[in-house]
């Protein structure tokens, strides 16, 4: 089996490693972003488009490919919104970079804003993140003294300046273009694409690039080991490394970095994270943060796949699916945000499947109607179920209800709450049938609605 | 509106960060909720006029983001994380063993003004649930054992107070 590869994480959780300038100029920081100012800006944007990055928040979307379709010639300034605003249940890392390492981030960020010419860039940390949001600006004020930010940087005529910008509780701001708008300080309600794409009319209707943390750390070891290099890291196109945030029940949840690809999901759950709880068994797991399709132990999942330029047949159980982008995709679910939540056989999948509703009831946006009603309305039905009252034909319900929400909406909060669902009746349906000749929980069971 | 000098001044340094003003909405919005403990009317006319909004511009946002409130809470702050991962380790049980140590349910202010507790979604600390934040301290790994030991410090620091 692969080991762990800490690129981003390396210096995470390790004795002696703080968060101050000093340590992290020890540890050779800056250095890169010394380089990279020496030289033209289209270099490093080559680099990146090189190393094959896919964004580490949620779409995968290339991110070299992503800064290449800034509009650079409308003459407006160019906007970095760095997207710290990690909420998808399930999913932890940015905050461990940001409180333990927040320079990496800075560099990463100075890095790719002198890389598209960006003068002003602002990071979007979510509310809940007080002390990180403290820790963040600290450190811009570290970088700015030293001469790294703000005016001049190293010497050279480029300029830039970073603020910190407060969320304050709202899901739905994680969507780049949400987002976008509760940074010009309205209701974060996503906007319609096209013509709202971010690269050509976002901030302030300017070109705008939102990158997630992690990505832009990425971009530093990109800029420092060179394109190419980065590639190899990894399996073709799901380049790098990547951080797997693994919660709920299993022995040893936690953070692990490891290289995209060269691990399965069964060793990444067996292994790495030491199996199940002692008497338990895996039931299902949710690969990519909660609004992900969930899988179930004992399925397979067979086709044909791309291997370099040929197509081979693939038959997978769970546990044999790599953990990648692509693969995960073609298991019918997605690596996301690379939050992994387990269940074990304690577990009633319909009061999983009722938390997972409260949350998207909770967190839409409520602008367009599908998603407004319909998120209220299978959270109202799974809690229904769930206080003795479910119905045999529950299941269709709410499948119906899923079926209408998504495909139907301005931004992907549609296909969000509507995945769970889908695909927790699709696999589960016995169970959903059988609640409702169930008619109280057990009390014995861990109560989640 | 009685502001305090130290939050006039970081209104003052944050409204230039932006090119337009209204961007400074939720940063004034954190600092007069941390200054005056909640927002009132008179609060959010103050910071429309502020950034040469209407009220309704503030109020929208008010009403909107979760961590925004138009009425005082308790001295203390519980946020009890309730989403999946936290909830498969027991956050429903925590949540609980706080109500039932402050003798009060979420949502409400404690009889004797102490604390407020609340179920709030996702605080991105899912490796170590159920985590718990304390005003604007996290805590992991917050089982029924420890919710009883933050219970027991919270009423110790305000016993000090008094």
């Amino acid at each position: 089996m692969a080991e762990q590869r800490r690129l981003i994480f390396q210096h995470i959780d390790e004795p002696g490693y703080s968060n101050d300038l000093a340590c992290y100029l020890r540890h050779g920081g800056y250095e890169v972003l010394r380089k990279v100012v020496a030289k033209p800006p289209a270099e490093v944007v080559d680099e990146v488009k090189k190393s094959g990055l896919r964004g580490r928040g949620g779409a995968g979307f290339p991110c070299g490919v992503k800064w290449t379709l800034l509009d650079r010639k409308s003459g407006k300034p160019i906007y970095l919104v760095v997207n710290a605003d990690e909420s998808e249940p399930g999913t932890f890392k940015d905050r461990y970079i940001i409180h333990q390492d927040p320079h990496q981030k800075l560099e990463g960020i100075m890095i790719t804003c002198f890389a598209n010419n960006v003068k002003q860039a602002y990071v979007y940390i979510r509310g809940e993140f007080p002390e990180g949001a403290r820790i963040l600006e600290a450190a811009i004020a570290e970088a700015r003294a030293a001469n790294f930010v703000g005016p001049n940087i190293l010497g050279t005529p480029y300029s830039c300046e970073i603020y910190v910008h407060r969320g304050a509780g709202a899901y739905i701001c994680g969507e780049e273009t949400g987002l976008i708008e509760s940074l010009e300080g309205k209701r974060p309600y996503p906007r319609i694409k096209p013509p709202y794409f971010p690269a050509v009319l976002g901030l302030y209707q300017c070109p705008t690039i939102v990158n997630n943390v992690e990505t832009l750390c990425h971009v530093k070891h990109i800029a420092a080991m060179g394109g190419e290099a980065y590639a190899k890291i990894g399996t073709p196109n799901n380049t790098g490394t990547r951080i797997f945030c693994v919660s709920g029940q299993v022995k040893k949840p936690g953070y692990y970095e490891f290289e995209v690809g060269k691990l399965t999901l069964g060793q990444l759950l067996n292994e790495v994270c030491g199996g199940p709880l002692p008497g338990r068994t895996f039931k299902a797991v949710i690969p990519g943060g909660s609004s992900a399709k969930v899988l179930k132990f004992g399925e397979r999942y067979k086709g044909k796949r791309k291997v370099g330029a040929e197509m081979v047949d693939f038959d997978w159980a769970l546990e044999d699916v790599p953990l990648d982008f692509d693969s995960l995709a073609l298991a019918g679910s997605m690596g996301g945000s690379g939050g992994v939540i387990v269940m074990d056989d304690s577990v009633s999948m319909v009061e999983a499947l009722g938390n997972i509703n409260a949350f998207y009831g909770h967190e839409s946006c409520g602008q367009c109607t599908p998603c407004r009603e319909g998120s209220a309305w299978m959270q109202r039905v799974t809690a229904r179920m769930v206080h003795g009252q479910a119905r045999k034909e529950d299941g269709a319900l709410l499948k119906n209800i899923a079926d209408q929400i998504a495909g139907r909406t301005i931004c992907a909060f549609g296909e969000a709450c509507a995945w769970p669902t889908q695909s927790f009746v699709a696999k589960f349906g016995a169970e959903f049938e059988a609640y409702a000749a169930k008619p109280a929980k057990s009390p014995a069971a861990i109560e989640l609605v | 509106m009685n502001l305090k000098p130290e939050t006039l001044a970081k209104i003052e340094e944050v409204i230039p960060h932006y090119p337009v003003k209204r961007s400074a909405a939720l940063p004034l919005l954190h600092l007069v909720q941390e200054d005056q403990g909640y927002l009132s009317n008179e609060a959010i006319e103050w910071i429309a006029a502020k950034l040469e909004l209407q009220p309704i511009n503030i109020l929208e946002l008010v009403t909107f983001y979760p961590m925004f409130r138009q009425k005082p809470i308790g001295r203390r702050h519980i946020r009890v994380c309730r989403t999946l991962s936290c909830a498969l380790s027991g956050a429903y049980a925590t949540c609980a063993e706080f109500e039932k140590q402050f003798n009060t349910y979420r949502g409400e202010i404690s009889p004797d003004g102490e604390v407020t507790i609340e179920f709030v979604e996702c605080l991105a600390s899912c490796g170590t649930a159920p985590v718990v934040m304390v005003d604007d301290q996290l805590h992991e790994k917050v089982d029924r054992a420890k919710a009883c030991d933050l219970a027991v410090k919270i009423k110790a620091e305000a016993a000090k107070r008094k």
